[in-house]
């Protein structure tokens, strides 16, 4: 039987070691990735029905997913257009610096989200921050301590997703599929919504992805320039933490179950998106 | 249409690329860009497209200055060295595409545009292949979707950079003979690059051979191969032996023995190289002809390969002798031989080389 079931999904390869390397990633992936999840399943199911609905869907819970779920959503969107700018200024043009440039692109990945929590607040704070200052006084625009703090710092933290899956992308494209275009016609708009956005649609989607996941659990740089007022810029992450301070586990974990289903449907319909695009531009089907 | 390159000049940082070109080639012509790499051909055709500018120079359509006017303007269909097809859009689509992007006054309707699409298709032969995407395609059905493409805008001029480079033999062959016939169909004025000189000749009305930037000689095929205006011609297009010898009143002379039946251009005494092909070099009985060694001998094909050193002469000389040839029992690795050329052009050792273009004296 356990044999009929495994011939029947595996198709005849030269990679020798089917069995022992699926065996293995699927312990691996249940040891790192699964049990703990269960477990947050696991916790809020111990609350009961009336509890959960009652941690996991009350006001300031809901402001928090739409702050979460917006802001996230919105930075990814931004990351995309300036990340695929940033990615093609990177890899179509020659200029001194490029290489600090491309370095640069790295920091928020490598520097500490605390770190960067603090310098942006102190940056974009209304009274004294040298971006912050200006903005509130000629646009009365208030960005540390408000939702469009958390959106600042989520837009910090995503860029290096959408460049680095760009990139490679970039550099292999041929510069000949743009010549031909403009050889037919094209101008050079045509020339980006026609050939090359299409072809850039899988690895910008990838980009889009990898930032939006990025930005659901960003915790450590969006506390401190968030403000953290309850229902106003509040993200899930803190509101969890705050649950768990006060040994709330199971309100803590039903907002955290609340929140996986939801990432994991967005992330599950980008990935199908992206296996749609995919399809369609690939070079070796 | 007729395009006239006047004094074009192209450099990259240091490297010239193109060094005071001219050339004009004429309405329906088909001209073939031949040369090495690195000789200039590739970028020539570019400047013609307006993929590149000249440094200096203009490039000029039926007579109208094109030098400043973009590629988007200019009307040309190129064809890329690996097609540059664009890969989410099915055959169909690329070929459409230049048709789609037109301006929204002179762009046809979607019922004229399928109309010249299968048209299209059909001519380059692949109509059943029009919701493919290109990676299902062979590399001879590539070649032809990117033709198709670069057609369906009505070119003023086609420009095709080495365009069977990617394909096999056998392809490339079967390919070379269709675009011949297509072009005496469609008369459209074209250039094509390649490396090849079996492709230029059997398929170019006229052949500009290309070397270092410079244009070295412009001529049919017939006038190429047998009139070359320079020793770098003569290498380029065909196998070729290079003895060094004395020009003594017109007659190419190696060790006081005069080898060629024939021998041009008319140049003055003195030292001499003179090139013969090895189709021209024949063995005799004649025992006061030039001796030579055999060093190897290939018997395989129409012709028998017959590598020798010729006597009192460091460098080997090839001669390709009939299998049905009487001599060749007796053609053995050491035997002794003569050797006479039915034809040697001569190029002075001393004077300056011969001018870089025009045509052979």
């Amino acid at each position: 039987m356990a044999r009929g079931f495994f011939s029947s999904i595996r198709k005849p390869s030269v990679l020798p070691g089917f069995g022992p390397a699926l065996g293995f990633a699927l312990f691996y992936l249940s040891l790192i990735v699964l049990i703990p999840l269960a477990g947050v399943f696991w916790k809020s199911a111990q609350l009961g029905w009336h509890d959960f609905v009652l941690a996991a869907f009350s006001p300031r819970a809901l402001a928090a997913y739409r702050l979460t779920l917006v802001a996230s959503l919105s930075a990814a969107i931004v990351n995309s257009v300036f990340g695929l700018l940033v990615a093609w200024v990177l890899t179509r043009y020659r200029f001194p610096g490029r290489r600090i440039i491309d370095g640069l692109v790295d920091l928020p990945f490598a520097l500490p989200t605390a770190v960067a929590g603090i310098s942006l607040s102190a940056l974009f704070s209304s009274n004294n921050g040298w971006l912050g200052k200006p903005l509130m006084d000629w646009l009365g625009w208030k960005v540390a301590y408000t939702p469009s703090g958390v959106f600042i710092a989520l837009v910090f933290i995503g860029l290096p997703f959408v460049v680095r899956t760009l990139q490679p992308v970039l550099e292999d494209m041929e510069p000949e599929a743009e010549e031909a275009a403009s050889s037919l016609g094209a101008t050079r708009l045509q020339t980006f919504v026609r050939v090359l956005f299409p072809a850039l649609g899988p690895a910008l989607l990838t980009g889009f992805a990898l930032a939006f996941a990025r930005a659901l659990g960003e915790y450590g740089s969006v506390i401190f320039i968030a403000g953290n007022l309850p229902m106003k810029s509040e993200i899930v992450p803190l509101l969890i933490m705050i649950q768990l301070a006060q040994f709330k586990v199971g309100a803590a974990a039903a907002i955290a179950a609340v929140m996986l289903v939801a990432s994991f449907a967005l992330l599950l319909l980008i990935n199908i998106l992206q296996r749609w695009a995919y399809r369609r531009s690939s070079a070796d089907a | 249409m007729r395009i006239d390159v006047r004094n074009v000049s192209k450099r990259f940082q240091d490297f010239r690329a193109l060094e005071r070109v001219s050339l004009t080639v004429n309405d329906g012509e088909l001209v073939a860009l031949l040369g090495p790499s690195g000789s200039g051909k590739t970028t020539l055709l570019r400047c013609i497209s307006g993929l590149d500018f000249p440094d200096a120079g203009e490039i000029l359509f039926d007579g109208d200055d094109a030098s400043s006017s973009h590629v988007r303007d200019r009307k040309v269909g190129f064809v890329f060295q690996h097609y540059a097809l664009f890969r989410h859009m099915t055959v169909f689509e690329n070929v459409a595409f230049g048709l789609r992007v037109k301006k929204r006054a002179e762009r046809p309707t979607p019922d004229v545009i399928k109309e010249r699409v299968s048209t299209l298709l059909r001519l380059v032969q692949i109509e059943q292949l029009g919701g493919r995407y290109p990676s299902q395609l062979s590399g001879g059905q590539r070649q032809r979707v990117a033709l198709a493409r670069a057609l369906a805008i009505e070119p003023r001029v086609l420009l095709l950079d080495e365009p069977f480079g990617a394909l096999d033999a056998k392809v490339r062959k079967e390919l070379r003979r269709w675009l011949r016939r297509l072009h005496s169909d469609l008369k459209l004025t074209s250039v094509f690059v390649t490396h090849d000189q079996e492709e230029a000749l059997e398929l170019a009305d006229r052949v500009v051979v290309m070397g270092a930037g410079r244009i070295e000689q412009v001529g049919t095929p017939t006038e190429v191969y047998d009139r070359p205006a320079s020793p770098f011609v003569f290498e380029f297009l065909g196998n070729a032996n290079r003895i060094p010898c004395m020009v003594e009143n017109g007659h190419a002379i190696l060790d006081g023995i005069p080898f060629a039946r024939h021998t041009a251009p008319r140049i003055g005494d003195g030292p001499a190289i003179a090139f013969v092909r090895p189709h021209d070099l024949e063995i005799v009985s004649d025992v006061r002809a030039l001796p030579a060694t055999i060093r190897h001998v290939t018997a395989a094909g129409p012709v028998a390969k017959v590598e020798m050193a010729l006597d009192g002469l460091q460098a080997m000389v090839e001669a390709e002798i009939p299998r049905s040839s009487e001599h060749l029992p007796d053609l053995v690795v050491g035997a002794k031989v003569n050797v006479v050329a039915r034809e040697a052009r001569v190029f002075s050792a001393n004077a300056a080389p011969p001018p870089a273009a025009g045509p052979a004296a």
